[in-house]
């Protein structure tokens, strides 16, 4: 069963630099997908399109049985309450803490006040946070502050998780924790999880699909991957 | 329904937290919109005070319509109802020859002798009626209407200091008209861009907001709640410079500038009507301001 279907898309920013070209791809649900290519490559830009920060110029792109690629600016809200996304910059409020930064996410979208409590701790104990639960972001780690982050994104039960090189600022100790979470959220909630990423190491250890972009073209599927190298 | 309540009591609670939490950008807020309510609010009562004073010059114009001398008590009755039929009349008051004379022998005491020895038949003076109309402006054609009546022997009204005065307010109230408009769009602008600043600080918020999955209008609704609030908290100053300065205003005036002619208004209830006309514009131009200053964020 797909989650996502993308057919023929092409995106073409105003300055007349085609940053995707007829790109076509389907994930099932539970997939653990690795996206990776060079700057410049499109991977951003494929990021983005997914949870429609970017409209595509042409093509289809549907998620859980939404048309992302026609979605108008005022519906998009209901797009992003089917996924959570992960940044490389965490983007937690620093004025709020753990347990107020994850439970955001449910006021924003008028939760109940019973639903939002039962369902932030229990995000929060999954990341391994409980004990931090009134700190504030600017009191943890990097690793900590990514795990917030990902609280926040899985709080409200998503299908689909979009990790934008969620280890871009962390070391590589820290980074594979943070894999290995995102694995452990993969098979214990079956959540699918999109993530870009330029780290070797991470993609070479964790033997899952990958795919491939260069200049804008999807160049590679692997099923059970390694990091693609031109050299290799 | 309980999802759309929820989302409003939220909007309200965050409204006032965020008031407090960006406490040195909300004071610039209040302050700008302080600064600007106080000049609208002395341009409002000075206005007001304006209108009200020509009003009562305006209530005091009085078309005099002598009646020929030989006219009987019949004749008054039916110059009466002719008067009545033109329109534009607010009040017509009978002033006979009896009248005047008493009034006039009270008035000096040389008349008094004149007067006092004279026969009914031989007084100099004449029935007249007092007229007040409804439309200053329309006097003209009133006054020309009355003139047409048998048995009216002359009328008076004070015709070229009527015309001055009429134009002299025309002019000073569009003046008045022209100043509150203009602050109060200079307030907008103002306001506008200062909660733009303030909103530019909290990008981010929104941007996670929106991440989230907040519909546009949930992201707007707090924030207009909240501009709301700093209208509401601005208008406090004006509404107390309002109230205590016009009333001290006018208490050392004794309530007339320069003469008695040029009367203040009674500061009861005017202070709160203007008070309520601050506090009003003060939310609603916060609102709008950061209605619009939001709206910028909202594209994805």
């Amino acid at each position: 069963m797909e989650l996502i279907s993308i057919s023929n898309v092409n995106v073409r920013y105003k300055n007349g630099v085609n940053a995707l070209h007829d790109i076509s791809i389907k994930i099932k649900r539970g997939d653990f997908v690795f996206v990776i290519g060079g700057s410049g490559s499109g991977k951003s830009t494929f990021i983005k399109m997914l949870y429609r920060e970017i409209k595509p110029s042409s093509g289809a792109i549907i998620l859980g049985g939404l048309n992302v690629a026609k979605l108008r600016d005022s519906k998009v809200y209901k797009l992003r309450r089917k996924l959570g996304i992960v940044f490389q910059d965490y983007r937690l409020l620093p004025k709020l803490t753990v347990y107020e930064n994850v439970a955001f996410a449910l006021e924003c979208i008028g939760a109940k006040k019973s639903e939002i409590r039962a369902k932030t701790l229990k995000a929060i104990e999954l990341v391994g946070l409980k004990s931090k639960t009134r700190a504030y972001p600017d009191q943890l780690s990097g690793g900590e502050q990514q795990r917030v982050a990902i609280a926040r994104a899985i709080v409200n039960n998503p299908k689909l998780l979009i990790c934008d090189e969620p280890t871009g600022n962390l070391d590589p100790d820290m980074s594979m924790e943070i894999v290995k979470l995102l694995e452990s959220i993969n098979k214990t909630i079956g959540t699918t999880i999109i993530m870009a990423t330029h780290d070797r190491e991470i993609v070479d250890k964790m033997k899952k699909r990958v795919v491939v972009l260069k200049d804008g073209h999807l160049i590679q599927d692997y099923e059970k991957g390694k990091y693609y190298d031109e050299a290799d | 329904m309980m999802k759309l309540i929820r989302m409003l009591s939220r909007g309200i609670r965050d409204a006032f937290k965020s008031v407090f939490r960006n406490f040195s950008l909300s004071i610039a807020s209040v302050s700008c919109i302080s600064i600007t309510l106080v000049v609208i609010a002395v341009s409002i009562i000075a206005s007001w005070n304006i209108n009200n004073f020509t009003d009562t010059i305006k209530k005091d114009v009085t078309i005099i319509a002598f009646i020929d001398s030989k006219a009987t008590d019949l004749d008054l009755e039916q110059v009466d109802a002719q008067l009545r039929k033109i329109d534009n009349i607010e009040s017509i008051t009978l002033k006979t020859k009896q009248q005047e004379k008493e009034e006039m022998m009270k008035e000096d005491e040389v008349l008094k002798e004149i007067l006092g020895d004279m026969d009914e038949d031989e007084s100099p003076l004449k029935d007249s009626f007092l007229i007040k109309v409804t439309k200053l402006e329309d006097i003209k054609d009133t006054v020309a209407k009355i003139k047409k009546i048998d048995l009216v022997h002359t009328v008076n009204y004070g015709e070229s200091m009527v015309e001055k005065m009429l134009s002299a307010f025309k002019v000073v109230r569009n003046i008045t008209i022209i100043i509150v408009v203009a602050l109060v769009l200079v307030n907008v602008f103002l306001i506008v861009n200062t909660i733009k600043l303030t909103i530019f600080s909290r990008k981010r918020e929104i941007s996670i907001m929106r991440l989230v999955g907040a519909s546009n209008l949930s992201i707007k609704y707090p924030f207009v709640i909240e501009g709301m609030v700093i209208g509401m908290i601005g208008s406090i100053v004006p509404i107390l410079i309002t109230i205590y300065g016009y009333t001290y205003l006018y208490n050392s005036f004794d309530g007339e500038i320069f003469s008695s002619l040029i009367k203040l208004i009674d500061p009861q209830p005017f202070v709160f009507w203007v008070s309520l006309i601050i506090l009003g514009i003060g939310m609603l131009v916060g609102m709008l301001g950061s209605g619009r200053a939001v709206r910028k964020y909202l594209k994805v």
